[in-house]
């Protein structure tokens, strides 16, 4: 039963990555005891499961997801939403207004127009249907203000960090609220553009070095430099 | 008219440009040179110079031609009006629009189309210059194209051409051999799992020599393989020096 890679070696579509009593993980299919790779990216062993962390993909929706999408068109009872995915997700009027209504009365543009950004969460999605959306949660809705990172769909994980370590430290590091949507885009809602303008960056540093070890320490040492210079600007201005 | 001014192999057994019989033409491949297209692949093989590009999977327009158990893989296949010494109308002919087909069906075995039902993938290919054997260097471009974008496959398809020309069976015939050449046998292949997904012949073979032939393009397709799995690693080198 052997494996033919390293941890964290780069792979192509079709590289045989274990053969015998392993089990096919994400990126990778079965075919006959063995399994290859279907994505770029690196592999993992873990015990018996065989996967690959994608470099480049596309989301596809799961439920129970939160994601921000744009709104693409509004319809008689609902809103039809671009999720960063191959499948446009659907929001319901009535999950919104959280009150009767009736097409013929209210205007739904009052509430929510085509171009406005809202975080939502995935309520049902199958083969046969595209995702539904709900916000009927505390923290989703309507986006109102902050700023808007878009990252590949197989990062997020990444910005997440173990535990939550990186997004914490992030948090409170640049005092900033920030809300990962898993399709790819994070929003970053600050005190003052210039906070998020620091989320922003680490976020931006964390997709591209993505792939190295003790990155939290790097981010964290990265946002304390930048808070540095920055004080050290405002000073002299003020001097 | 039938003009055979030069003989195709030399006393030396050499080709035209100087290649042994199975000798491929030289390769430079270049993996996501657009960055408007979700995966794009630059390929010269020889004289052919072909880009390919891929949007998708995304939501099919017009609604009514998604299919509700597997994604639509559309695929064009064209020649820019530059690509040949007489200018070539830029409309689809006849030919490009079996070529499309052709490589759609080729490409199409390494997908898993049932994952994403009701979207589609569009494969753009583009032949800015043409030497021969161009639907082989297309359905190579197109197949790391997919994989650039991110599009699971079963595995890379790689494609190559083998014929006979004066009575012996060379590989990856370019445009003359073609052209004069008694027949040319074009080979599209997944090596990892064997599988051939495309072949065709044009001409007179035996059939030992169709078996001769097909062989020596698997061979072909083996190599072509391997630069491509390069060329896809390449693209990501800078990620993989970080990591160390």
């Amino acid at each position: 039963m052997p494996t033919f890679f390293e941890r964290r070696q780069l792979v192509t579509p079709g590289d045989l990555l274990a053969e015998g009593d392993y089990v096919a993980g994400e990126n990778t299919f079965k075919e006959d005891d063995k399994i290859y790779a279907t994505r770029v990216g690196l592999v993992d062993y873990e015990d018996k499961k065989v996967s690959v962390v994608a470099l480049r993909a596309f989301y596809i929706p799961r439920v129970g997801d939160t994601v921000i999408g744009t709104v693409v068109d509004v319809g008689f009872s609902g809103w039809t939403v671009d999720i960063n995915s191959p499948y446009l997700a659907l929001l319901r009027a009535s999950d919104v207004l959280n009150r009767p209504f009736k097409p013929q009365k209210n205007d739904l543009t009052e509430v929510l127009d085509v171009g406005d950004l809202v975080v939502a969460k995935i309520v049902s999605y199958d083969r046969t249907h595209n995702p539904q959306l709900s916000v009927n949660e505390p923290g989703l809705g309507k986006i109102t203000r902050g700023q808007i990172v878009k990252v590949t769909p197989t990062k997020i994980p990444r910005v997440i960090g173990k535990k939550g370590s990186m997004i914490s430290m992030i948090k409170q590091e640049t005092g900033c609220h920030i809300i990962l949507g898993h399709n790819g885009l994070i929003l970053i809602t600050g005190k003052s553009l210039e906070d998020e303008e620091l989320a922003m960056m680490a976020i931006h540093k964390i997709e591209e070095e993505s792939h190295t070890t003790g990155l939290t320490d790097r981010i964290f040492q990265m946002i304390k430099r930048e808070k540095e210079k920055r004080e050290l600007v405002k000073n002299e201005s003020k001097n | 008219m039938s003009q055979k001014t030069e003989k195709l192999i030399d006393k030396k057994g050499l080709r035209l440009d100087g290649r042994k019989p199975d000798e491929l033409r030289p390769i430079k491949i270049e993996v996501g040179v657009l960055s408007n297209a979700d995966g794009s692949a630059y390929i010269e093989q020889g004289k052919n110079k072909i880009l390919a590009a891929v949007y998708g999977p995304k939501e099919l327009h017009p609604k009514h031609m998604a299919l509700p158990d597997r994604m639509v893989l559309r695929c064009r296949y064209h020649m820019a009006p530059f690509s040949v010494q007489e200018r070539k109308s830029p409309a689809p002919s006849r030919r490009e629009i079996e070529l499309s087909k052709v490589i759609r069906e080729a490409i199409e075995p390494a997908i898993f189309v049932e994952y994403y039902p009701r979207t589609t993938i569009d494969v753009f290919v583009e032949v800015l210059q043409a030497d021969g054997s161009t639907r082989c260097t297309s359905i190579t471009a197109a197949s790391l194209a997919l994989a650039d974008a991110g599009i699971p496959m079963r595995d890379l398809v790689a494609a190559c051409s083998a014929g006979k020309i004066e009575d012996t069976i060379v590989l990856d015939l370019m445009d003359m051999e073609d052209k004069v050449g008694t027949a040319d046998v074009p080979v599209a292949y997944m090596p990892n799992l064997g599988v051939i997904t495309l072949l065709q012949m044009d001409g007179i073979l035996t059939t030992e020599e169709f078996e001769k032939a097909v062989n020596l393009a698997i061979e072909g397709c083996k190599k072509i393989y391997a630069m491509q799995k390069e060329a896809l690693k390449a693209k990501y080198v800078s990620v993989k020096e970080v990591e160390e």
